[in-house]
């Protein structure tokens, strides 16, 4: 089952993803972010390894800031995300090694063009079935 | 919709009243056919929220083609003091200089009727498009501080046009007071990789047709005339200005505490104009400005390129002139008469286009009798207008009008409704050409998600802020 869904925003895209604890919500929303941007992945074994430290105020700018450091190993190293495994996680700072490979034309397509993860009415919050959090990507 | 009543003004203008902790009320533009459209989002809630800032001046704006970005409205203009005023970077928008220009040619569709289709394909193979494209343009680090300080007339002097083209862009195409050590060693990498491309998303090159003519002098002050060939590029920025935009609000976001500036979105941070935070990211977002305008200004070079050598023509048959090139994701220091003083004042422009009058300074010589060109571009099948800065827009919008149509359908809802459809070949029934990337992007982007532009044109043209100058049909269009 999947773990988001795009809700209606005019000019962007938005996505509403949920997870059991915040821990996997964290990993969730890492998983939309590449599908959101990449089509086509291969079964192939990954190639790259890195491993982020990110820190936040609190656990919406930890999301925050989290997404955009992921943003940027997309659109600064061609990085393309296959795993996320979280290390460390509390609410202020999260440690992740994330495996995958770089963005090659003939394996990935890339639909949509992330500019931006906006910080717009971004908030995670505890439900009752578990965490969730909207976020305002725009494209 | 939001919950905001909007109070109508008079044909074209509904004010957000003043409530809570706003400092100024809120002006939307909009007639009888816009004003609908406004109910389904929450572009009003905005409007609001901007005029919580500090220091803002008079009221809070929104344009015609107004709808719900993030933080500010897209089509939202504010003005602020200098001294008691802040900066946004969310004001401004990731894509820094945002922008359009329009070329005009010696050429009218008759002329290239028959090469249409290897003109666009041409166009296509050497304007570098799509997400993650690079450019031609390869920089070393010592040119790339030049592009950022110098912008167009870096890429002038690299051979990228000509001098002339220069006089018709905003600001010569170089805002003053870059400082490339502003800009993190993050955004100078991404930016290294992407100059002379045009990107993805909403971004194209459009050949058009001029089809009709509604104010002959000004059209012929920007030399446009019935039939004649032009051609439209919207790009801005590229990933440097994203990286920029988003640096410095994670910056703002995170001094917010120290600042005590309250404000209802996060991404409405912001930083004092007097503060060093502030000053250093008005010098980190000229020099994304900067790069804007070398982009559009290469692309342009490789335009005329194409069409010299596909159409096989002299430079001077097809004599591509710049009619004029605008930003719409800026902030800028200008002048106003506030009360009877003139002014100095910081005004964002997120998705809004400068619409100064005739006389003023800041325009080139041969526009300075009938005023600023406004290029407003519209969905694909439609085309563009060009319209004129008036007076009014000085006294009611600080020298602004809108920027384009206007999405009204969410990406997401236009892929539904183009699900079992081709766009590409809707639109090449209706005559326009049309080489994308991905036809994902088509989707998103076809004509019914828009707002009618001759609508958003209508109300700044009866509101007395930019006057109707010329209708432009496209016949091509390539896109990321």
């Amino acid at each position: 089952m999947s773990n988001y869904t795009f809700f209606n925003h005019t000019a962007d895209i938005g996505v509403e993803i949920t997870g059991r604890t915040a821990k996997t919500l964290f990993v969730n929303a890492a998983y939309a972010l590449f599908d959101v941007m990449i089509e086509g992945k291969t079964g192939r074994a990954a190639k790259r390894e890195k491993k982020i430290i990110v820190e936040g105020t609190d656990i919406s700018d930890l999301m925050m800031n989290f997404l955009r450091e992921l943003l940027y190993l997309f659109n600064g190293e061609q990085f393309v995300m296959e795993s996320c495994e979280m290390i460390q996680f509390t609410h202020k700072t999260l440690q992740a090694r994330l495996a995958g490979e770089s963005l090659q034309s003939n394996r990935h397509l890339v639909k949509t063009e992330i500019k931006a993860v906006t910080y717009s009415g971004l908030k995670v919050e505890k439900t009752q079935t578990g965490w969730s959090v909207r976020v305002i990507f725009d494209v | 919709m939001s919950d905001i009543k909007l109070e109508k003004l008079d044909d074209n203008r509904w004010l957000v009243p003043q409530t809570g902790d706003m400092r100024v009320p809120g002006i939307i533009y909009a007639n009888e056919r816009i004003y609908p459209l406004l109910k389904g989002d929450e572009s009003a809630r905005q409007v609001a929220n901007v005029a919580h800032l500090p220091g803002i001046v008079k009221y809070s704006l929104a344009m015609p083609d107004v709808h719900w970005g993030y933080g500010f409205p897209i089509g939202g203009v504010a003005a602020f003091e200098m001294d008691s005023g802040i900066i946004s970077p969310g004001g401004v928008g990731y894509d820094i200089n945002c922008g359009c220009r329009l070329m005009s040619t010696s050429l009218t569709l008759q002329d290239i009727k028959t090469r249409l289709g290897d003109l666009t394909t041409a166009l296509y193979q050497h304007i570098p498009s799509g997400v993650g494209s690079t450019g031609s343009v390869k920089l070393s680090g010592k040119d790339q501080k030049k592009v950022l300080e110098e912008g167009a007339a870096w890429a002038v002097k690299a051979g990228f046009g000509l001098h002339e083209d220069l006089e018709t862009t905003e600001d010569g195409g170089a805002i003053a007071g870059a400082d490339p050590e502003q800009v993190s060693d993050r955004a100078l990498e991404r930016g290294k990789q992407q100059l002379g491309t045009l990107g993805s998303g909403n971004h194209f090159l459009e050949v058009e047709v001029v089809q009709e003519i509604f104010d002959e002098e000004a059209a012929k002050a920007f030399g446009l005339y019935k039939g004649q060939i032009a051609v439209m590029i919207h790009t801005g920025s590229r990933g440097l200005g994203y990286q920029i935009c988003d640096d410095y609000l994670a910056l703002m976001v995170k001094h917010m505490q120290e600042t005590k500036i309250v404000v209802p979105d996060r991404q409405l941070a912001c930083a004092y104009l007097e503060s060093r935070r502030g000053k250093n990211y008005l010098a980190a977002m000229a020099c994304g400005a900067n790069y804007a305008w070398a982009n559009r200004q290469i692309l342009m070079h490789r335009t005329r390129e194409v069409f010299e050598k596909t159409l096989r023509m002299s430079p001077r048959e097809v004599n591509m002139r710049l009619v004029y090139d605008v930003c719409h994701n800026i902030a800028k220091i200008e002048s106003f008469m506030i009360g009877g003083v003139m002014k100095k004042l910081c005004i964002h422009r997120k998705g809004a286009t400068r619409a100064f009058p005739a006389g003023h300074e800041a325009l080139p010589e041969r526009y300075r009798k009938v005023g600023q060109p406004v290029l407003i571009p519209g969905d694909m099948g439609t085309g563009s207008y060009v319209l004129v800065g008036q007076e009014k827009a000085m006294e009611e919008t600080f020298g602004s009008a809108c920027h384009g149509a206007g999405r009204v359908m969410s990406r997401s809802q236009a892929i539904k409704s183009s699900r079992g459809r081709s766009i590409a070949r809707e639109l090449s029934e209706s005559g326009v050409l049309v080489m994308a990337g991905s036809k994902g992007t088509l989707n998103e982007e076809m004509p019914e998600a828009y707002k009618n532009v001759e609508d958003v044109v209508q109300v700044m043209h009866d509101a007395g802020i930019a006057k109707k100058v010329a209708k432009l049909k496209s016949v091509a269009c390539i896109k990321g």
